[in-house]
C-alpha cells in the first residue's frame, strides 16, 4: 500500500519538510505522536515524529534532517513520489492539559515536533511560551507558524546571527528567572540539548518533559531496541513514550545507544553515495 | 519394515555460513519410498494428533498412486499453509507420536511427505482456490500469524468479507519476522498468504489496532473479529546490564535479521551487530534461532545459556541436534546473574552461575536452584536473550471489557469467544507463547464458531 507525497519543501539547507497522503493515519494522529516509514523494499524503518497533520485533507507532515543514508535518500523524493510504508499513530500522544504558562523549546530539527504541541497546549487554553533555536538563522525552521502559534517567541542561535546569542536553555532560564510562573516545560531537540535543558530546570523545580529519539525498528513494542532508563526503571519509547520526566531518564545511556551503530551507518551512507556515483545521479 | 527416509540437508560445515534453507526436501523417489511405509489405519490416530486435523492416510494414499495433485488437495481441505507446517510442526510430539509405527519403529515421516507436497505444488504453480458465495458479513481479523492467516483463510472460504489488519509492513507475523530463513524461507511464507488473498481476503499492512482505530471502533463496523495478536512482547531478565550496547532481546535480532535482512546488510539498510563471541539465554526455538542466526552472521563462538539441563531443552530435538552440527556451544545448567561492561557502556561478558535441579515443582519439572560460589564470567560481545514473550497489550488500548488474565493473555471459551459478544481469540494471544500449529488449530477453531456465531 503506497503512500503518495503531496507537497515538499526545503525548510533550511538539508532540513525538508513533507506532506505524506495517509488519511488513516491523519484522522487518528495527536501531537507528540510519531511515524515509522519505509522508503523502498531494501529500506531500513525509520522514526520521525509527526510534525502537522490535517484529517480533512487525510495528509501527515514530516519533518526531518538529511543525517545518513535514509534520510538523504528521503530528501530525493519529490511530490508525487511513493513511500512503500507510512506506520502510526505511534507512541502515547503528549500529556497536553491545562495547566497556566508552558515553555515549549525546540532546538534544530527538534522545531518540528514541537510545532504540534504548541498548538495543542494553546487549544487547551494554556499561555504558550515558545523557544526555537538553531546553529544558525539560515537552519532556524517554521518561524512564522511559532510565531503565529505561539503567544511569545523567543529565538536563539548559535553564532548569534538571530536572536539571543547562545542557547534556547539560556533563554527558557531567562524566563525562569524572571519570576513568571512557569506550570511546565517541554523541551525536544538532540539529546545533548535536552540533557543541558533538564540540568538547567532541575534547581527550579519545573516539571520538564522531553520526547526521546532512540533507535527503532517496530515502533510497537515488541522488540525492546527503543529501550531506555526512567526514574531507574527500563522502558520502551514506542509505547510508553516518547515523552518522559526529563528529571528521571538516563541520557548518558541513552546517547551511548544511539551510538550503536555508527560505523554501519557509515558505511550504509558511504556504499549509498558509491551507488549513486556510479548511476550518475548524485 | 522399511527404515524412514531420512531427510537431505545441507552438509553442516556450509550451512554455518549460510542462510539458505538446511533441509533440502524429499526427492520423489524418497517421497513414494517413505508413503508406502503408512498402513492406512482403519482407525488413524494420526489425524488426532494433528491440530488442523488433516486426513493424513487420504494425502499418503494419494502420494503412493503417484497422484501429488490429490494428495496437496486433500491437505488443503484443512490447512491452507503446509508449506509452512511441513517444515516448522513438532510432529515429533503431534501427528508423528500416534503413527502406529512409533510403537516399534520410527513413525512415518509425515512433516516431510507434507512439505513434499507443497513445494510439488509450488513448483507446479498453484492452483486458485474457487470462491464461495457471499454472505454479506463482514469479518476483521487482526494480526496477520498463523492464527489470523488460518481464521482467515477458513472465514473467506464460507463467504464473509475479511479483512486482515496487520501492524508490520508483511505479513507472516513469527514466520516472517521471527523463524529463520535457513528453517522457513520468507518467500514460501509469501506464496502461502498469496493464495490466502485469492481467496478474496483483504490484506492491510502498516496498520496498528489500538493505534489507527481501537478495538470499539472495529467492531462498529465488523459483523465479527478475530484477534490473533500473538505473543510478541519480549520478556527481560532484569538483571544489571542489560540495557549495554550489544545485548538485544530475541525478538529485536531476528526481526532485523529476518524481516529487514540485516545479514545482507549493506545491500538491505538495516544494520545489525556482528559480535565475535555471541550468547544466547535461554533453550527453546527461538533461542536455537538466535543462536544459528549469529553463527551465520559470522561470529567465532555462540554460546546456548540455559538454566535446566539437555533433557529439559524446550527445543524441537531436531532444531538442537542442527545447532550441535553447525557448532553451537550449549552451557546448559548455567544462568546469567549480570552483564558486564566494557568500553563505551558496552557488553563485554556475562557473569554467569551454575544450577542444580531440585525437586520437581507442582507442574512437575524441576527447579533449577542456583550454586552458590560456582560465580563464573565468559566473554561475550553480543548478548541475546531469548527467555520468552508475553502478549502486547497494545490491542486493549481503546478495548471496552475484554477481559485478559494476571499473564496478558485473553480469556476465552472453548470455542475461541472472548468475554465479548462477537469478539474471538486465538494463538499466543490466548496461550502465550506457543507453536506455529496450535496458533493455526486455534484459528480453525475460532473460525468455525464466529461461522456459527454469523450465521444466527
Amino acid at each position: 500500500m503506497p503512500y503518495k507525497i503531496t507537497e515538499k519543501k526545503e525548510l533550511a539547507p538539508s532540513v525538508h519538510m513533507m506532506k505524506i497522503l495517509a488519511s488513516d493515519v491523519a484522522k487518528a494522529a495527536k501531537a507528540g505522536q510519531f511515524i515509522i516509514l519505509r522508503i523502498d523494499e531494501t529500506s531500513e524503518r525509520i522514526p520521525l515524529t509527526i510534525a502537522d497533520f490535517d484529517a480533512t485533507e487525510g495528509t501527515v507532515t514530516i519533518i526531518f534532517q538529511e543525517m545518513g543514508k535514509t534520510t538523504k535518500q528521503l530528501a530525493k523524493l519529490t511530490a508525487s513520489d511513493e513511500l512503500r510504508d507510512f506506520v502510526g499513530p505511534l507512541g502515547t500522544p503528549a500529556d497536553v492539559r491545562e495547566l497556566g504558562t508552558v515553555i515549549l523549546v525546540g532546538g534544530g530539527v527538534g522545531i518540528a515536533p514541537v510545532y504540534p504541541q504548541v498548538k495543542a497546549y494553546r487549544e487547551a487554553g494554556n499561555k504558550v511560551i515558545s523557544v526555537i533555536g538553531a546553529r544558525n538563522e539560515s537552519l532556524l525552521i517554521l518561524e512564522d507558524e511559532m510565531k503565529a502559534a505561539s503567544d511569545e517567541l523567543y529565538i536563539a542561535t548559535d553564532d548569534g546571527s538571530k536572536g539571543h546569542h547562545g542557547f534556547v536553555t539560556d533563554v527558557a532560564k531567562k524566563i525562569l528567572d524572571s519570576g513568571e510562573k512557569i506550570a511546565r516545560i517541554v523541551v525536544i531537540g538532540p539529546p545533548i540539548l535536552m540533557k543541558v535543558a533538564a540540568g538547567m530546570t532541575a534547581p527550579y523545580g519545573v516539571e520538564t518533559l522531553v520526547s526521546l529519539n532512540p533507535i527503532m525498528i517496530d515502533g510497537t513494542g515488541m522488540c525492546g531496541g527503543c529501550r531506555v532508563s526512567v526514574g531507574g526503571e527500563t522502558k520502551f519509547a514506542c509505547v510508553d513514550g516518547p515523552e518522559f520526566d526529563a528529571h528521571k531518564v538516563d541520557f548518558n545511556l541513552l546517547m551511548s545507544r544511539l551510538a550503536l551503530y555508527r560505523t554501519e551507518e557509515s558505511k550504509c551512507l558511504e556504499n549509498h553515495n558509491h551507488k549513486c556515483t556510479c548511476r550518475g545521479e548524485n | 519394515m522399511a527404515d524412514r527416509q531420512a531427510m537431505p540437508l545441507q552438509d553442516p560445515k556450509e550451512r554455518a555460513h549460510n542462510f539458505n534453507e538446511v533441509a533440502l526436501g524429499y526427492t520423489k523417489e524418497q517421497a513414494l519410498a517413505e508413503a508406502s511405509r503408512c498402513l492406512e489405519c482403519k482407525n488413524p490416530k494420526c489425524i488426532e494428533g494433528c491440530p488442523v486435523n488433516i486426513d493424513i492416510p487420504g494425502f499418503i494414499s494419494c502420494i503412493k498412486e503417484g497422484d501429488f495433485d490429490g494428495a496437496i488437495d486433500t491437505i488443503k481441505l484443512t490447512n491452507a499453509l503446509p508449506a509452512v507446517c511441513g517444515r516448522v510442526c513438532p510432529q515429533e510430539v503431534q501427528c508423528e507420536q500416534y503413527c502406529i509405527l512409533a510403537k516399534k519403529g520410527e513413525p512415518v515421516a509425515i512433516g516431510r511427505l507434507e512439505r513434499f507436497c507443497a513445494d510439488y505444488e509450488r513448483k507446479r504453480g498453484v492452483t486458485p482456490p474457487v470462491r464461495s458465495k457471499s454472505t454479506g458479513k463482514r469479518v476483521a481479523v487482526i494480526g496477520a500469524g498463523p492464527a489470523g492467516l488460518t481464521a482467515a483463510a477458513d472465514l473467506a472460504k464460507a463467504g464473509h468479507a475479511v479483512t486482515i489488519f496487520e501492524s508490520l509492513h508483511e505479513t507472516g507475523g513469527v514466520l516472517t519476522y521471527g523463524i529463520p530463513e535457513f528453517r522457513l524461507p520468507k518467500a514460501i511464507v509469501k506464496e502461502e498468504v498469496e493464495y490466502i488473498t485469492q481467496l478474496g481476503v483483504d490484506v492491510k499492512v502498516d496498520y496498528v489496532i489500538g493505534k489507527i482505530k481501537t478495538l470499539d471502533e472495529m467492531r462498529e463496523e465488523f459483523d465479527a473479529i478475530f484477534l490473533g495478536t500473538g505473543a510478541g512482547l519480549p520478556k527481560f531478565m532484569g538483571i544489571e546490564g542489560e540495557n549495554l550496547n550489544g545485548v538485544y532481546s530475541a525478538n529485536e535480532f531476528l526481526t532485523r535479521v529476518n524481516l529487514m535482512k540485516a545479514y545482507q546488510f549493506p545491500d538491505y539498510d538495516t544494520p545489525i551487530r556482528r559480535g565475535k563471541k555471541v550468547i544466547v539465554v535461554g533453550g527453546g526455538n527461538v533461542a536455537m534461532d538466535a543462536a544459528r542466526s549469529a553463527l551465520r552472521l559470522g561470529a567465532d563462538e555462540v554460546s546456548i545459556v540455559y538454566r535446566r539441563g539437555e533433557d529439559e531443552l524446550p527445543a524441537r530435538k531436531e532444531e538442537v541436534e542442527n545447532a550441535k552440527e553447525e557448532g553451537i556451544v550449549f552451557r546448559l545448567l548455567t544462568n546469567p546473574v549480570r552483564i558486564l561492561e566494557g568500553e563505551n557502556m558496552t557488553v563485554k561478558g556475562v557473569e554467569c552461575i551454575r544450577m542444580e535441579l531440585g525437586e520437581p515443582d507442582a507442574s512437575g519439572r524441576r527447579s533449577p536452584v542456583p550454586a552458590e560460589g560456582s560465580e563464573h564470567v565468559i566473554d561475550a560481545d553480543i548478548v541475546v536473550i531469548a527467555i520468552g514473550t508475553s502478549p502486547n497489550p497494545m490491542i486493549f488500548s481503546g478495548s471496552t471489557g475484554l477481559e485478559t488474565n494476571s499473564r496478558g493473555t485473553i480469556i476465552v471459551d472453548g470455542s475461541g469467544k472472548t468475554s465479548l459478544e462477537g469478539v474471538y481469540a486465538g494463538g499466543d494471544a490466548v496461550t502465550g507463547a506457543a507453536t506455529v500449529i496450535s496458533a493455526m488449530g486455534a484459528g480453525k477453531l475460532a473460525a468455525q464458531a464466529i461461522n456459527n456465531y454469523l450465521s444466527n
